[in-house]
Formats: C-alpha cells, sequence, structure tokens
C-alpha cells in the first residue's frame, strides 16, 4: 500500500511535470500546426539559464525560473522571425527536418559555451524537505510541481477560451486570411502564442529538472518523449495533453518501479496502442491538418 | 515547366538501360576508386555502404511513397539481428546469412507497414518512433538472445566462395558489400521504374486522384514497405557480417534520423540522391566528429536549417534545378 502511494504520488508529479513541458508543444502543433521537435531545446536551454543562475550566480530560485523563462523567450523570438515564420505552411517533413536541425544546434553551441556536464538546478530549503501532509509526508517538491501543472492547466484553459487573445488566437487558427481581413495581426499572435509556448517549455524544464535532468544530450534524448505524449493526447487539446501526461506518466513510472529491466517498453507499447486507436490522439480535434 | 523539362530530357538524354548501366558503372568505380585510395579503412567503407543500403531502402518510403518515418532502423537491426544469430547457430554461408537478413527485414517492414499505414501525418511519424523504439527495448531485454546491451558477438562467417575470408583488412567484405550495393541498386532502378513503382509515386503526388482509378492504396503501400524492409535487411545483414558485431545502436531512433538526414541532404526522391548524401555526412562525420562531437552537431543543423530554407529537394535536385537553369538560359540564348 505503502509502495502504491508513493508511485502514485512520483507518477502524478512527473505526469505533471510532462504536461508544463509538453503543453507548450501540443498549443504550437495544434493551434499553429507547427512540428515542433526543438521544443525540447528550449526547455534545456530554460534549464542551463537556471542552473547558472541559481548555483553559479546563486541568486534564488524563483529568480532563476523567472529569469530562465525571459532569456529562453529573448532566444527563441528571432528564431521565430528568422526560421519558423517560413515552415509554417510548408510539409511536415520540412517542419521536423528544420526542427531537428535548431535542435542540433542548440545542443551543439550550449556544450561549446557551458561545458558537456550535467547541470543541477538547487532547490530552495522550502521545497528540498518533505512536507507532512496529515497523512502521509511527499517531497515539497513535488508538491509544488503539481500545483503548477494545475495553475498552467487552468490559467492556459481561461486564456484560450475566455478572452480577446485566445478568441484572436482560435480565430488565426481557424482562417488565416478571414482573421487578417477582420482586422487580427495574426502574425503578432502567432509570435505571442509562440513566445508562451517557449516560456512554458523553459518553465517546465526548470521545475521538471528533478525527474528529467539537465544534460548535454537533453533535448535529443526527451525529444520523443515529448513528441509521443502531444500525438497521444492530441495536439491543441489542453484536457487531451493532461489525460496523455498523466497516463503515460503513470505507466513509465509504474514501468520503471516494478519492471526496471525492460525499460521504455510498456511506455512505447501503450503508445503503439493509442494510436493505432485513436489515430487524433485522446482528445484529438476533429477536423483534418491544413 | 514540367513539360518542357520532359522534352528537352527526351532529346538529349541517352536511353535509360543506358544511363542506369552508366550510373552502376560510376558507383563501381566510385567503389574501387574508394577501395584503391584508402585501403586502412576499409572497415569504414563497407559501414558507409550497409548505412547506404539503409538509406536507400527510406528513400523508397519517404521519397516514393510520401511516408515520413523516423523508424527506418527497425528494419536495419531486425536484419543485422537475424543475420547475426543465424551465423551463431552454425549458418555461416554468407549469401545465405544476407538473404536471411533480408527476409527478416521484409517480415519487419510487413508488419511495420501493417502498424504505420493506419495513421497519416504526425500519428504516423510517432508510430515509426514508437515502434523502433520497442524494438530496441525489446532487443535489450532479450539479452540471453540478443547479447543485450553488450551486443551480439563472436561470429564467424564462412569465407566468400570458400575462398576469401572475412580477416582482419576487410578487403573481401568491402567487395562483399559494393558487390551487394550494386545488385542491390540495379534491382531498385527497375523497381521505380516499373509501373508498381509509377503507381508509388502517384500516391504519393495525389492520393485522391489514384483512389479514384479505383486503386486501394493500403497493399501498394505494403507491399514497398516489404521491399524497403528486405533492402535494409540486407545493408543490416552486411553490417552484421563485415563487423563480426551487432550492437543496440543498429535498431535505434538515432540512426534513423540520421539516415533521414543522409537521405535529404542527398535528395529525396532520388535513388543517386540517397548514396550521394550518406558519402557526404559519414564521410564529414567521420573528420569532424572525431575532432569534437558538439561541433559535428552544431554542423549537421546547421546544413538541416539550411536545407530546408535553401534546398528543399536536397544536392541532387539543387544540382537537377541548376542543370536545367542552364540548359533553359542556353536554349533562350541560342533562340
Amino acid at each position: 500500500m505503502q509502495t502504491a502511494l508513493s508511485i502514485a504520488m512520483d507518477a502524478f508529479a512527473y505526469g505533471m511535470a510532462l504536461f508544463i513541458i509538453c503543453i507548450g508543444l501540443s498549443l504550437t502543433m495544434g493551434l499553429m500546426r507547427v512540428v515542433n521537435l526543438a521544443h525540447g531545446a528550449f526547455a534545456m536551454i530554460g534549464g542551463y539559464i537556471a542552473s547558472y543562475v541559481a548555483r553559479d550566480l546563486g541568486l534564488g530560485y524563483g529568480f532563476a525560473i523567472l529569469l530562465a523563462m525571459i532569456g529562453t523567450v529573448l532566444i527563441a523570438l528571432p528564431l521565430e522571425r528568422l526560421l519558423y515564420r517560413r515552415i509554417y505552411d510548408r510539409s511536415e517533413l520540412s517542419q521536423v527536418l528544420m526542427t531537428i536541425g535548431i535542435t542540433f544546434c542548440v545542443i551543439g553551441i550550449t556544450n561549446y559555451i557551458f561545458g558537456p556536464t550535467l547541470k543541477t538546478i538547487p532547490l530552495p530549503t522550502g521545497l528540498a524537505h518533505p512536507i507532512d501532509l496529515g497523512f502521509r509526508s511527499i517531497a515539497g517538491h513535488r508538491l509544488f510541481v503539481i500545483a503548477s501543472g494545475l495553475v498552467v492547466a487552468g490559467g492556459l484553459w481561461f486564456l484560450i477560451e475566455r478572452t480577446g487573445f485566445g478568441i484572436h488566437l482560435r480565430a488565426a487558427v481557424e482562417n488565416v486570411a478571414m482573421a487578417r481581413a477582420l482586422g487580427i495581426r495574426t502574425e503578432i499572435i502567432y509570435a505571442a502564442s509562440f513566445a508562451l509556448a517557449i516560456a512554458l517549455s523553459a518553465f517546465g524544464g526548470v521545475v521538471g529538472a528533478e525527474f528529467l535532468p539537465i544534460e548535454p544530450y537533453y533535448a535529443l534524448r526527451y525529444m520523443v518523449t515529448f513528441l509521443v505524449v502531444v500525438s497521444v493526447g492530441g495536439a491543441g487539446s489542453i484536457g487531451g495533453a493532461l489525460a496523455a501526461c498523466l497516463l503515460l506518466g503513470a505507466i513509465d513510472v509504474t514501468g520503471r518501479y516494478l519492471m526496471p529491466e525492460f525499460g521504455n517498453f510498456f511506455f512505447y507499447l501503450a503508445v503503439i496502442l493509442v494510436v493505432c486507436t485513436f489515430p487524433r490522439g485522446l482528445m484529438g480535434r476533429a477536423r483534418s491538418h491544413g | 515547366m514540367a513539360e518542357a523539362t520532359i522534352r528537352s530530357a527526351a532529346a538529349s538524354r541517352p536511353g535509360p538501360l543506358l544511363r542506369d548501366l552508366l550510373g552502376l558503372g560510376l558507383i563501381a568505380l566510385g567503389g574501387l576508386a574508394g577501395y584503391l585510395l584508402f585501403p586502412d579503412n576499409l572497415a569504414f567503407l563497407t559501414r558507409l555502404i550497409s548505412v547506404a543500403l539503409l538509406v536507400l531502402s527510406l528513400d523508397l518510403i519517404v521519397g516514393y511513397c510520401g511516408i515520413a518515418s523516423l523508424g527506418q532502423a527497425a528494419l536495419y537491426g531486425a536484419g543485422a539481428y537475424t543475420a547475426g544469430i543465424a551465423c551463431l547457430n552454425g549458418v555461416t554461408e554468407p549469401f545465405l546469412l544476407v538473404l536471411i537478413g533480408a527476409a527478416a527485414g521484409a517480415m519487419t517492414g510487413l508488419l511495420m507497414g501493417a502498424v504505420m499505414l493506419r495513421a497519416h501525418g504526425l500519428p504516423q511519424l510517432v508510430l515509426s518512433i514508437a515502434l523502433v523504439q520497442l524494438l530496441h527495448e525489446a532487443a535489450n531485454k532479450a539479452s540471453w538472445l540478443t547479447g543485450g546491451s553488450d551486443g551480439l558477438s563472436g561470429m564467424v562467417p564462412a569465407p566468400l566462395f570458400g575462398v576469401f575470408e572475412f580477416d582482419l583488412w576487410g578487403r573481401s567484405a568491402y567487395l562483399f558489400g559494393l558487390g551487394l550495393l550494386l545488385v542491390v541498386f540495379a534491382v531498385l532502378r527497375l523497381v521505380v521504374r516499373s509501373p508498381f513503382g509509377m503507381l508509388c509515386r502517384g500516391l504519393k503526388e495525389d492520393p485522391l486522384r489514384i483512389s479514384a482509378l479505383g486503386i486501394y492504396a493500403f497493399p501498394v503501400l505494403l507491399k514497398m514497405f516489404v521491399i524497403s524492409g528486405a533492402v535494409a535487411g540486407t545493408g543490416g545483414a552486411l553490417a552484421a557480417i563485415a563487423t563480426q558485431v551487432v550492437g543496440l545502436d543498429s535498431v535505434s531512433f538515432e540512426l534513423s534520423a540520421n539516415a533521414l538526414v543522409m537521405l535529404v541532404l542527398g535528395g529525396i526522391g532520388h535513388l543517386y540522391g540517397a548514396l550521394v548524401g550518406t558519402v557526404i555526412f559519414m564521410a564529414l562525420e567521420h573528420v569532424v566528429a572525431a575532432a569534437n562531437p558538439f561541433h559535428w552537431m552544431t554542423l549537421v543543423g546547421a546544413v538541416l536549417i539550411a536545407i530546408v530554407l535553401f534546398a528543399p529537394r536536397g544536392l541532387s535536385g539543387s544540382l537537377d534545378q541548376l542543370a536545367g537553369l542552364l540548359t533553359r538560359q542556353g536554349g533562350r540564348a541560342g533562340r
């Protein structure tokens, strides 16, 4: 029972960390129709910045998160203007190739600058210790990740479904030409959503560093995981991404606890089964691509 | 413009059969030049040929059927492992081993096609990745059969034709590989020019129109998956015979992604492009990655970005375009 509970808590926290990183990718893929395999690379940049700020400059954890998000967005925006904007309406293969190329460049350059070692992000004392919940105590960091995940999910849902920006974004996704004709500046909308997705990935990279350690090949190692999660959930759906992260996180963590020698076997088996049964993902949007 | 290209092609170029013979001759010449120029690097060159077979097989799926796959190494690894296991269990005749590898690749291709063709677009890509990862984990887990993370080793293939041994220098392995490549390439030229190959191209260009002609796409594409699997399996078996080691990296996402990069570099939808891309990529990797792996990644990344932006049809496609441009300008000047 104790094991089951601790596995469940770990799985839940891991799923939430995945969710924070992947929801940005889900947005770029579902709403902007870009298969951004470089998403993990931006999470990695966020992690490196946070590690530099927290460990080498000695600033607080909150500062590290904030600076990581701002720094990553500042790096990503020129890329959006120069590179991504040219592949918005190209084939999936071009998008995959371009973003794999960006990932390789990011890995090569960050390791050239920061050196090929594992980067740690020191946790503040409040999060490093276990917190007593009454029936059992769990690591404060796990609680923080779960809470952040819920806040992100709720905030995004509100932003997309209930605000003017969300309406403009959905209009631009639905029909770019018509949205432009109605005076919506779609380029700014796209850039803003891209920045939002990148900021979330940096945030997720930092808070999820306990589960997915920041290391030289981070962007490549988890590229497939992120892509798979989004595709299982159905691109562009917040609920779908949440469901996929929790499901796959649970399968992954349980498999690692109970049958570590199988590695990711069950994870990918589940992926194949889900994608074959729901080709559009668990809660994919019904309309077709393009 | 397309019509003009076809007309000029018909007028100026020699017949297709002659062209193929010329191409095969060029490949053989290049291979022999490699043999004479780099006698100390034959092991690397043999590996290059085996990867070239993998890239050719990927071209059949990506370039001729329009199905993006990031899991092609599953087929390659299946061939490599099966040939290796067969060799350890007493089947040592190299030609038979290659046939076994090709058959295993074809079987895996059948399976992979049956799964991948259920989806389209991005889910299809994800399925290909999931399949190769699944095989990777399975090969890692079944260590009693595959050697797990240590890899499979200790294969001793019988001498070629009973005479030429697979020795440390790798001369016979290299020439064996070159011969295989030539045969496979010749067969593939015939395949892609056959009505079946044309049908696959049609399905890539305009699936709706082909289905309106009354053709059911699934078995056609599945057949191409099987052929592609046989080619990839041949490459894997060649690697197993030549290096006498089969590692987990032969069935990995990284190898699949690298194969796609090589194909794109050379040009999608050209068999020659697949070869050119492999040679350039692997030669560069051999030189640069040995110096600094991270510089190598930056370089590959930059090249990929540049190709997508400036040369979407790869090097061979760009050369074609350039040649087309020159001949057109020449024609205009003549007029």
